[in-house]
């Protein structure tokens, strides 16, 4: 058994007074939700907060609903309820692809989509689905509500928009027709962090050619998505050469380091072999998409 | 003789699905464990325990300048806090170990390996005993690690046992066996040598317990108790009598249910002898459990071995000779367990299973600066080693030859008239029949089929591979006169008393830590008295309740205990013969054996069955003279010989050519174990052991960085196979009992974990020969098969 440092524990029973707790307690107080990874570092003494705010009660964080053009998805949300979601598999099948290859159902179980997104690990799938879908988070403070862009919303590794006050409470996704999405993975085993990832999602035009392309890599240093690559994309008829191109762009604008999942020039070489890999399919998807 | 049969149920038992004795038979201890019920280590609570906890080195090499435990002290739940001194004090700091090497129990002059043993503090409770580890404030004064075992030896490495006398290099030993000269000459004349550096990994046992240990000693008698997760209970009390200098009368090992060896738990680690003298510094009971990194970093790990293959052979394709040269690293202190006269274990049955002309090889033992240990893991004793040598450099001939694998194999076999078989190293195989096994693992797997659609697939552009290994083990160490462990011959005791109502309990000397000992050892004796096994309680795993012997580890307790329990059951049924003549008022030798009663020739109506016999026993019927009034007899048996099991095995694999991601899709695994007491549980353990074969063959491996870092410290890091990464096994067997076990049983417990890394590397490798690839080591990781492909494979070390 390993044992984390001396904690305090605190349960909340809404989000305003988890709103409250992180004020009373300060920078050294932490959300805890699924803990699939807070918990691990704290055992190995990693991270060391001084409390920890329970948010499991608050089922108002537990939604997958769609408004209009939107799918909102609460921030307590469990990757099983986004895997067994129909409507997710059907507008966005690149979040069903990632469920299906986080971790395992124990883990799913418990973890949650706002874990994911704010534990901001660097091999984190969700974040890479996030960006390439153009996630909106929905952001809970003292000062009331603030929205903002997946691209603005992750700082780095481990760190993200969300300050020490504040609570993400739901991302918001935005439902276009005829668009396709994918997601693969390739580990060293099920459940072990991506070696490499990739993710695509592009919205046709009525004519068929890409009017929107957005492609993001998991675990190789890659901040945000490759607007180069998905220039490249943009206003053509989806064609092979070009998911080469694309994904040859991708590659280079990453930056793997070399680890034991593998060096630098295996996961660069994953990176475009992925990245062709879910181009093929969120095209091949976007182009069977019933319209809106 | 070889047969494909099971043993029927016997009919004797009434309940046709239920067997008096061999047989499929649901596992006793199982109700226990299903409900949560077992107790291990960490379920013993004793009254005023306290908890203690390891500071452990942060680095692989360094000289410790000081130790500042005061702060911890003044913990208000911190009762201890003992360093390498205080040990030094009580002529504790260093512990023999099972390599007639010593072990610093503390770290006294240098730190030698990274998680080696600093500090143990003794709290009134386990976080507060983690927490003081934060309180102890230690000086390191950095020195340059030895961490590439191939550079251990190099002029001018850093001397990591300078607390040996004498010691100016790393060099632990030089061993050979076979003969070099003669190998030599079949070499040079031969048509076809092939040549390969073959390395396995180091890989770690990681049983789901880890290792714990409550010690409780008592102040007034002097009496130690001490629970804790070891495969070798009695071992264990004579060594701890002659370390601690307690009388081995007032020490008491007990081994409650233990949740996996694999070899983990032979040994004595540090952690057990702090719990010790943290009781007696006490004067309470002290719990130590270590932690799962405490695990994986510190205590012992399997293989290391980096080994120069050669094989020779004839261009038509018989094989002459094998050759090799290892370099074994066996970390910081050579703590590793096996016979003493066996230092490389039994590598040297790394002739497998062909009858060749001429074998040599030799070992060479380093120290390294990593954590010491080295044979665990279901390997028998090095022989996964062997096997994994010879089974590539097969492979790796049938590709020069451009012969099939299976067939290269089929050809060069030692032939069933040819056991038992002198090989060249010095092991007389008992029996075997290898073609039917290999036979039957082909038609399992629809051997043909599968070449066909793999010549089908390569034309695609894909992957797939298919993966031959047969491999022989050589388990059940004794004989005594050959194999000892520090001193102590490889003999097992067995004890049987049947009740007055012909309930019995069987103690042995060996302790299961997950193999189904409890029923196997029922059914032994419910086979040979012919009493339902429900009826026959196994005891193990307590000194005070067994007799003395050797333990369970290298697949021994079948071929030993088994052999012990099976002839200590014959002792009772022969003197229940004459108790059952006394009772029928007739001589011994006018009664025949039916399974479960003696009966008078030729009146079989005549009878007493083993119940009645032991009420006799305990009766009031006039006994013979020299007939004690008990059913109740015990042996110590030596066995005459090791049984060598065998088996074929075939996996299929298919590789993503675009990421190198390996799935093995089948895996057929035909065993030989000679006598088969319990098929389910035989199952199990085969199943169990293609696991982690899958397990080494793509992805476990304690690696380290330059500065002796370890790498694979967690379940992140280090990588165990899940339900997903294997397939449905697919198993069959062949029956050719050892000739010289009473019962004709052979180990099974490790043939898996033997045979099956080198039929998914062989199958791997050959689904890359599009690629030009002839070998690629372990683990094969996507990346490393994917580097493979690119033409640039290399040494995972």
């Amino acid at each position: 058994m390993q044992i984390p440092a001396p904690f305090d524990y605190e349960r909340a029973s809404d989000v305003a007074n988890a709103l409250a707790l992180l004020e009373r307690h300060g920078p050294e107080s932490r959300i805890i939700a699924g803990g699939h990874s807070l918990l691990p570092m704290m055992k190995l003494r990693l991270a060391r907060p001084e409390w920890l705010i329970d948010i499991n009660d608050l089922t108002e964080l537990e939604f997958i609903r769609r408004e209009g053009d939107q799918l909102r998805v609460g921030a307590l949300t469990r990757h099983t309820a986004l895997l067994e979601s129909a409507d997710v598999a059907g507008l966005f099948p690149i979040i069903r692809d990632a469920e299906q290859v986080i971790a395992d159902p124990v883990v799913r179980n418990r973890g949650t989509i706002g874990g994911s997104l704010c534990q901001a690990d660097p091999a984190e799938d969700l974040s890479t689905v996030c960006d390439v879908l153009r996630a909106q988070a929905v952001i809970r403070g003292p000062d009331g509500e603030r929205m903002v862009a997946m691209s603005d919303f992750h700082r780095g590794p481990y760190e993200t928009a969300v300050a020490q006050n504040e609570l993400l409470y739901e991302v918001r996704f935005t439902i276009r027709p005829r668009s396709g999405s994918a997601y693969e993975k390739v580990e060293r085993r099920v459940g072990d962090w991506a070696i490499v990832a990739a993710g695509a999602a592009v919205g046709l035009s009525s004519d068929g050619t890409v009017e929107e392309a957005a492609i993001g890599l998991t675990a190789v240093g890659l901040d945000g998505t490759v607007p180069e690559a998905e220039a490249v994309l943009r206003g053509q008829q989806p064609h092979e050469d070009l998911f080469v191109e694309a994904a040859r762009i991708a590659a280079a604008a990453c930056h793997p380091v070399d680890d034991q999942r593998g060096p630098v020039d295996y996961k660069r070489h994953l990176a475009d072999e992925l990245t062709r890999r879910v181009l093929r399919r969120a095209c091949a998807r976007a182009a069977g998409a019933q319209e809106g | 003789m070889t047969t494909t049969q099971e043993h029927a149920p016997n009919p004797a038992a009434g309940d046709p699905g239920r067997p008096i004795g061999f047989g499929r038979l649901q596992r006793k201890e199982d109700p226990r464990f299903v409900r949560g019920k077992g107790t291990y280590i960490d379920d013993i609570v004793l009254p005023g325990m306290l908890h203690g906890a390891i500071l452990r080195a942060p680095v692989a090499h360094a000289r410790l300048v000081s130790i500042d435990t005061s702060e911890a002290l003044a913990h208000p739940k911190v009762l201890a806090v003992i360093t390498g001194k205080d040990l030094q004090a009580l002529n504790l700091a260093w512990a023999p170990t099972l390599s007639a090497d010593v072990q610093a129990v503390l770290v006294t002059d240098k730190v030698r390996f990274q998680g080696q043993e600093v500090a143990f503090v003794v709290a009134e409770d386990r976080y507060a005993a983690r927490d003081a580890l934060e309180l102890i404030d230690v000086e390191y004064d950095m020195l340059p690690p030895v961490i590439d075992a191939r550079h251990a030896l190099d002029p001018g490495a850093p001397v990591i046992r300078d607390d040996i006398e004498g010691r100016t290099d790393n060099r632990i030993f030089d061993w050979e066996i076979g003969d070099a000269a003669e190998t030599e000459a079949v070499f040079a004349a031969a048509d076809v040598v092939v040549a390969q550096e073959v390395v396995y990994p180091r890989v770690h046992p990681a049983p789901m317990e880890t290792c714990g240990a409550v010690a409780d000693f008592d102040p007034i008698d002097g009496r130690l108790t001490l629970y804790e997760t070891t495969q070798a209970p009695h071992a264990h009390r004579t060594l701890y009598a002659i370390v601690a200098g307690i009388p081995e009368h007032k020490i008491r090992i007990v081994s409650p249910d233990i949740g996996g060896g694999f070899g983990n738990k032979v040994g004595i680690y540090p952690g057990y002898v702090l719990a010790v003298v943290g009781s007696i510094v006490t004067g309470k009971p002290v719990k130590w459990v270590e932690d799962r990194s405490e695990n994986l970093m510190s205590t012992s790990f399997a293989r290391d071995y980096i080994m120069q293959g050669e094989i020779a052979a004839t261009k038509e394709g018989k094989i002459l000779a094998v050759r090799t040269n290892v370099l074994a690293d066996h970390g910081a202190f050579n703590a590793t367990a096996q016979p003493t006269k066996n230092p490389a274990g039994f590598f040297s049955i790394f002739t497998g299973s062909y009858d060749l002309k001429a074998a040599y090889c030799k070992v060479t033992g380093v120290y390294t600066n990593k954590a010491p240990g080295g044979v665990a893991y279901a390997c028998s004793f090095r022989v996964t080693e062997a096997v994994y040598l010879v089974e590539r450099m097969v492979d790796i001939l049938a590709r020069k030859l451009e012969m099939d694998p299976a067939e290269l194999r089929l050809k060069n076999f030692i032939k069933p008239e040819q056991f038992p078989y002198a090989n060249k190293t010095g092991w007389v195989y008992d029996s075997g029949n290898y073609e039917p096994a290999m036979r039957l693992s082909m038609q399992m797997a629809g051997y043909e089929d599968l070449r066909r659609e793999q010549r089908e697939k390569r034309e695609r552009g894909e992957l797939m591979g298919i993966g031959v290994s047969f491999f022989t083990e050589t388990v059940g160490a004794g004989p005594r006169k050959h194999f000892d462990i520090v001193g102590l011959g490889m003999a097992d005791g067995a004890e049987l008393r049947v009740h007055p109502t012909g309930k019995a309990v069987v103690r042995i000397s060996v302790q299961s830590q997950g193999q189904g000992h409890e029923t196997t050892f029922a059914q032994i004796v419910a086979e040979e008295l012919g009493i339902p096994p429900e009826s026959i309680d196994v005891v193990h795993g307590d000194t005070d309740q067994t007799p003395f012997g050797l333990g369970t580890y290298g697949s021994r307790s079948t071929p030993v205990s088994g052999g012990a329990v099976a002839l200590v059951a014959r002792k009772v049924r022969d003197k229940a013969r004459f108790i059952a003549a006394a009772m029928l008022e007739t001589r011994p030798e006018d009664l025949e054996w039916e399974k479960g009663r003696w009966f008078v020739k030729g009146d079989p109506s005549a009878g007493k069955t083993i119940a009645e016999i032991a009420f006799g026993a305990h009766g009031t019927v006039a006994l013979p003279e020299g007939i004690d009034g008990n059913l109740d007899a015990e042996v110590t048996y030596d066995p005459p010989n090791l049984t060598f099991p065998f088996g074929a095995y075939i996996c299929v694999v298919d590789v993503d050519a675009g990421t190198g991601h390996v799935k093995v899709r089948r895996f057929i695994a035909v065993d030989d174990c000679g006598t088969r007491i319990n098929p389910m549980i035989i199952e199990g353990q085969v199943h169990g052991g293609l696991t982690d074969g899958v397990g080494m063959a793509l992805m476990e491996i304690i690696a380290f960085d330059e500065e002796g870092n370890c790498l694979s410290g967690s379940f992140m890091d280090y990588l165990i196979p899940t339900a997903m990464e294997v397939p449905d096994w697919e198993t069959g067997f062949t029956v050719t009992p050892s000739p010289h076990h009473p019962i004709g049983a052979k180990g099974i417990g490790e043939s898996a974990t033997v045979g099956s890394p080198p039929a998914i590397v062989n199958a791997i490798v050959d689904a890359l020969t599009p690629y030009g690839v002839t070998h690629m080591d372990m683990p094969c990781t996507p990346a490393r098969v994917w580097e493979a492909m690119q033409g640039r494979a290399r040494p995972p070390v």
